[in-house]
């Protein structure tokens, strides 16, 4: 594993062929026999270290496959896969709407396996798409923005606290700006989907000068860094290790609900070796995969007891509903909706 | 016996009665799919339907042209119902504004679209097939009333899910149809055949000389066999009747010019001087007193038969039949020096049957002990009753049985391999056996301790 880190940087720049598509990142996994009977390749949104005790793990029950993951973002993705037919093995996507567009246009390959058969309903789209974690979307404020009260446990709760202490957070918010950010689009539709009150909410974060992300590191790092001091749709998964240590920051899952996002992977039609692909599914979803997903990717792996013991956690679904906010009319009519309660003059 | 290779009754009916049960469970197979297979479109159908509604419900017109908001609703209804794939388009005189833009307009054939009643048919796209539901509107867009289009496509592989569950379904009802039916032919192949075997068994459990005609109650169908069974039944009596008829009429022809000529040749004999002449006309008298003997046998047993087939039913006192029977051998008994000992009860004892029978069995169960004693010796004669039944018990010091069997005794004209010179007819214990069968009795013949024979004669008290 330490090889593989180091060869990171070396790989990413020679494996690089040309692609219409901008990718963030290139890396080639050597196989771990050493000689490469064949690749396996990965096109993702997650980036490379958080996955990468996953791929060795799965190159040492898998002798003489390499791996080349490529990361890009998810808009990139799916049009690498969508428009530009690019030849990879499985697409990992946080992008639940543009993975369902991706199954739904007919792009994938069915797969059936035991490990498949026994995710639960919600974790999966016929035998197209399948999730492999559950990442809960959370909200994060920092102590001194409180004032010695209890942190809000829902969106109301939220609401009257901005709306009592403008002076507080004017300014010093954060959340993602769904035109620029797929994950922020995705997170702001099932919002409003789910609650009225997110629109109530919305107008007051709007009152309050939000500032907009396009993703999450930089918001973590203003948060850190104190210019924040609520960020809201953060991925609890992605903010809990930078965050952690850190006494000043409460990480929340609001009661009211919880939007839980599934990261999910798919084998699309254009694959060289698409039995590749399914065997590293197999491995993510298999005991072996779930474990390290967990413990080294720090991911929490799809879990219907967990979800089950925390009844506010709610799975986006995975179904036909996702294309509904893809479609341009649609998008367009919910981004002015949405500019004029939180942009205001 | 031909016939072998027939199919059984039984066979044939269960055989057929399987068939017509496998065309049934088919048909209902088939049945079953096929309503279940169109309920299962006309759901999924009205869901589609119902999508592209609520789609066209959202259509607005406006001074910047045709906008839609597509509603979260009609699709996440359309993915809870199925995970089938979802195709829209949404088209102004066209021009696609929203949605998939290469999916198919209906073709001519299928007829016009309404506003509020969609249309549905079936079209390729992208590789398979879809369902596809149109919804046309007209929107008041820039003041113009703009028509517009709204299709809603879905992948079918839900139907066809269902389609193959119900057809598991159906063939599992089809089966358990099949397996009820063949366990109910069995079931009716038992009970339609059952009157015939009942009446096979009727006329074989009918001992060998009964000739009465079969009265069994038998469905409408086994009549006419019946009837001809009946008439064959009652043709053979007839037959036979003519035949025992025709023997007692020639026995009775016999007897009369035998008397004649036992008479004549007595009245010879006595006038005989020459010893040869006397020796002869004495061997005639013999022969003839024994030709007498078997013609008043034959019309015995031509009496036993004609009444044996209708016994008359009358109180007879068996004791009393029998001391007549012992003073009227008495005279030939004494010429042979036999004794008979009668051995009563003291008492009467009444048995029901045909006085005239019991007589002749009696009687030739009597001729035959005096016939073959030996002289000087006694025969026993002995009335009893056991189990509700009257034995009359014949016992010489005669030949015995010499290990013949009795049924080989009892046969027609069958003698014992030890008569020798003792003439006779081989009609005797016929009878007997014959009347003791009539009377619902019973006849047997066993050797007797200290030499002869031991006859027993069952019959049922009154």
């Amino acid at each position: 594993m330490r090889a593989v880190l180091g060869a990171i940087g070396l790989m990413a720049a020679l494996a690089a062929p040309v692609l219409a598509f901008e990718t963030e990142e290139d890396t080639r996994f050597a196989a771990a026999g050493g000689v490469a009977q064949a690749e396996l390749a990965v096109l993702s949104t997650t980036d490379t270290e958080v996955l990468a005790p996953v791929i060795a793990a799965f190159q040492a029950r898998n002798p003489g496959i390499a791996v080349r993951y490529t990361v890009a973002n998810s808009q990139q993705v799916y049009a690498a896969i969508a428009k530009d037919g690019a030849a990879y093995d499985m697409v990992i996507s946080s992008a639940m709407d543009l993975q369902m567009k991706l199954a739904n246009d007919g792009l994938a390959l069915p797969l059936r396996s035991v490990e498949t058969a026994a995710l639960p309903e919600w974790a999966r789209w016929q035998d197209l798409l399948f999730a492999f974690a559950q990442e809960p979307v959370v909200m994060i404020v920092a102590r001194a923005a409180l004032g010695g009260e209890p942190a809000p446990r829902t969106r109301r709760e939220l609401t009257q606290l901005l709306r009592d202490n403008p002076e507080r957070f004017m300014g010093r918010i954060g959340t993602y700006d769904p035109e620029a950010s797929g994950a922020g689009y995705l997170f702001v539709t099932q919002d409003a989907r789910l609650s009225d009150t997110f629109w109530r909410l919305a107008e007051v974060m709007g009152g309050l000068a939000p500032m907009l992300y396009d993703s999450s590191a930089p918001m973590i790092a203003d948060l850190k860094s104190g210019q924040l001091v609520l960020a809201y749709n953060v991925l609890g998964s992605y903010a809990a290790p930078r965050i952690a240590g850190s006494d000043a920051l409460v990480m929340v899952e609001l009661e009211d609900h919880t939007l839980t996002l599934l990261r999910t992977a798919l084998v699309p039609g254009t694959a060289r070796a698409p039995e590749l692909g399914a065997l590293f599914l197999d491995f993510l979803l298999g005991t072996e995969g779930r474990a390290l997903i967990a413990s080294a990717a720090g991911l929490p792996p799809i879990d219907a007891a967990a979800l089950a013991a925390k009844p506010h956690l709610r799975p986006i679904r995975l179904d036909a509903g996702l294309l509904v906010y893809l479609d341009a009319l649609k998008r367009r009519a919910f981004l002015e909706e949405w500019q004029a309660a939180l942009i205001q003059p | 016996m031909k016939g072998g290779g027939a199919l059984s009754l039984r066979a044939r009916l269960v055989l057929q009665l399987l068939v017509l049960a496998a065309v049934l469970a088919v048909l209902l197979f088939v049945a079953v799919r096929t309503v279940a297979g169109d309920a299962a479109e006309e759901t999924l159908d009205g869901v589609l339907g119902a999508a592209t509604l609520a789609i066209a419900d959202e259509l607005r017109g406006g001074e910047e042209g045709v906008s839609v908001d597509l509603p979260h609703e009609a699709f996440s209804i359309l993915g809870s119902i199925s995970e089938d794939r979802i195709f829209y388009r949404v088209a102004v005189e066209g021009a696609t504004i929203t949605g998939y833009a290469d999916l198919p307009m209906p073709g001519a054939a299928q007829g016009p679209a309404g506003p509020s009643a969609p249309l549905f048919y079936t079209a390729p796209y992208r590789n398979t097939e879809v369902r596809v539901a149109m919804v046309r509107r007209v929107v008041l867009a820039g003041r113009l009333a703009t028509p517009v289009t709204v299709l809603v496509a879905q992948t079918r592989s839900g139907q066809a899910a269902i389609a193959a569950r119900v057809a598991n379904r159906a063939a599992g009802i089809g089966l358990g149809v099949f397996a009820l039916a063949a366990a109910l032919s069995i079931l009716t192949a038992g009970s339609v055949l059952r009157p015939i075997n009942r009446l096979a068994e009727a006329v074989g459990r009918r001992g060998p000389n009964d000739l009465r005609s079969v009265d069994h109650p038998t469905p409408a169908e086994l009549r006419p066999l019946v009837e001809s069974l009946n008439g064959l039944i009652a043709r053979l009596r007839a037959a036979l009747m003519r035949t025992e008829t025709f023997i007692a009429e020639a026995a009775h022809h016999i007897r009369t010019p035998l008397a004649t000529v036992r008479a004549r040749a007595e009245t010879a004999l006595r006038k005989a001087e020459s010893e040869d002449a006397r020796e002869t006309l004495r061997a005639v008298i013999r022969a003839v007193e024994e030709s007498a003997r078997s013609a008043s046998q034959l019309l015995d047993h031509a009496t036993v038969v004609y009444r044996s087939d209708r016994p008359a039913r009358e109180t007879v006192d068996l004791a009393r039949l029998i001391e007549g029977l012992v003073q009227s051998f008495g005279p030939v008994a004494g010429l042979k020096d036999v004794g008979i000992g009668f051995e009563g009860t003291g008492a009467a004892l009444a048995v029901m049957g045909d006085r005239l029978l019991i007589e002749a069995a009696l009687r030739n169960l009597l001729d035959n002990a005096v016939k073959y004693s030996p002289a000087d010796t006694d025969i026993v004669l002995r009335l009893s009753q056991a189990d509700g039944s009257a034995c009359v018990e014949v016992a010489d010091r005669g030949r015995g049985l010499s290990g013949g069997a009795q049924a080989a005794l009892t046969r027609r004209f069958a003698r014992g391999a030890n008569v020798g010179d003792v003439v006779g007819s081989g009609l005797g214990l016929t009878i007997v056996d014959e009347v003791a069968a009539a009377h619902g009795g019973r006849f047997e013949l066993t050797e007797r301790e200290g030499g002869g024979t031991c006859a027993r004669f069952w019959v049922p008290l009154a």
